[in-house]
């Protein structure tokens, strides 16, 4: 009874190790369901920053520096940033469809996952419950750490060494291979050539943009062509264009009245009413 | 508290990133879950080897760390030449292989 109850005391962690658990954990956790719940996939990556940063801290406690550092360094300083630059490259908002492909899909995956969260969980903490926490200190030895890792690492698990550095430059060079975009050299039209080819169109100037001339600059508001018409090259797509309230302009000769009417007097200053207008 | 509370926050977490592979339809999240179920993972390798007072549970997590960077870099390629032709992150656009 005694040696059980002297098992049972060694395999306590300290307070400091139980607080940093207490107050990492259900930061850990806060972040995984907000990277599975958060509809933003930016959001997302950054909960996953949170969960991994936690997880660092859990390494350093736990006797791995070296993890905890690698952890920091690699994951959230790398990867996750890998993460970001692809969404920024894809584009944030890229289809994040909230509806269901497959009927129950959603519910059938949340009571797999409760169930499967009770099964792993009551079968670990019941088969480790007696577990014991030999410490890391007689394998490590007094040169610490990272020195016995290097030493295990180049040594017992040399050969897994070497083929990750195989790993590494298959991956980089796979990477390079799939974002590569094959372009033959003189394929990319000229802005010369651009141009020229817009000429043999029978429109060679821009289209004109929503609201040139009117007096809104709404996207519904179309153009206006010189005459006052709505120009049909000019509608947006996906909304009914929207004639924007106009003041009369004067339009035609007869409205202007001679031409040198319309430019002005030279008069300096017409004192009765009969100037231009 | 105990080692089983690393544990067993390791497989809820685990947990988490398994349902977010089922539930989630950008690419893109889906393999951040992945990278979640990778991390605990490497977290219960972490406690297992200062449970037993061997290093080589800090060594494979090491290794799978190091596999885990490798795949992201491959799986980011290949998410992003799909979006190139397809105009799409979603795991539901990417069917061709079904017919």
């Amino acid at each position: 009874m005694s040696v059980l109850a002297a098992v049972d005391t060694s395999v306590r962690l300290g307070t400091g190790e139980s607080v940093v658990l207490w107050v990492l954990g259900p930061i850990a956790l806060a972040g995984a369901l907000g990277m599975v719940f958060s509809r933003n996939a930016v959001h997302s990556a950054l909960w996953l920053v949170n969960t991994m940063l936690a997880f660092g801290v859990f390494y350093v406690v736990q006797d791995a520096p070296f993890l905890g550092a690698v952890q920091i360094i690699v994951y959230t300083g790398a990867i996750m940033i890998l993460f970001l630059f692809v969404l920024m490259l894809v584009g944030r908002d890229s289809s994040d469809s909230v509806v269901e492909t497959l009927r129950g899909q959603r519910v059938a995956a949340t009571v797999l996952g409760v169930g499967f969260a009770g099964l792993v969980g009551a079968g670990i903490a019941r088969a480790t419950q007696d577990l014991d926490l030999v410490g890391l200190d007689a394998a490590q030895g007094d040169q610490g750490n990272i020195p016995a890792i290097a030493e295990s690492l180049f040594t017992d698990y040399l050969l897994a060494f070497e083929v990750t550095s195989a790993l590494l430059i298959t991956a980089a060079v796979g990477a390079m291979v799939l974002a590569h975009i094959e372009r033959e050299a003189g394929s990319r039209r000229t802005q010369k050539e651009l141009s020229r080819a817009r000429f043999l169109t029978d429109r060679p100037q821009t289209l004109p943009g929503p609201g040139v001339f009117a007096r809104a600059n709404s996207v519904a508001a179309p153009a206006l062509l010189p005459d006052g018409t709505l120009a049909e090259s000019s509608f947006a797509t996906g909304t009914e264009p929207q004639e924007v309230e106009e003041m009369a302009r004067p339009t035609g000769r007869e409205q202007l009245g001679s031409p040198d009417a319309a430019l002005g007097t030279l008069d300096p200053a017409p004192l009765d009413g009969d100037g231009p207008r | 508290m105990t080692l089983t509370w690393y544990l067993v926050l390791a497989a809820i977490l685990f947990t988490i990133g398994a349902v977010g592979v089922l539930v989630r339809r950008n690419a893109i999240v889906v393999f951040m879950c992945i990278e979640l179920m990778l991390n605990s993972v490497n977290l219960t390798l972490v406690t297992f080897a200062r449970a037993t007072g061997t290093l080589d549970g800090q060594i494979m997590a090491f290794f799978v760390m190091v596999v885990a960077a490798a795949e992201v870099v491959v799986g980011l390629a290949i998410i992003m030449s799909i979006y190139r032709t397809r105009r799409s992150a979603s795991i539901d656009d990417a069917n061709l292989l079904k017919y």
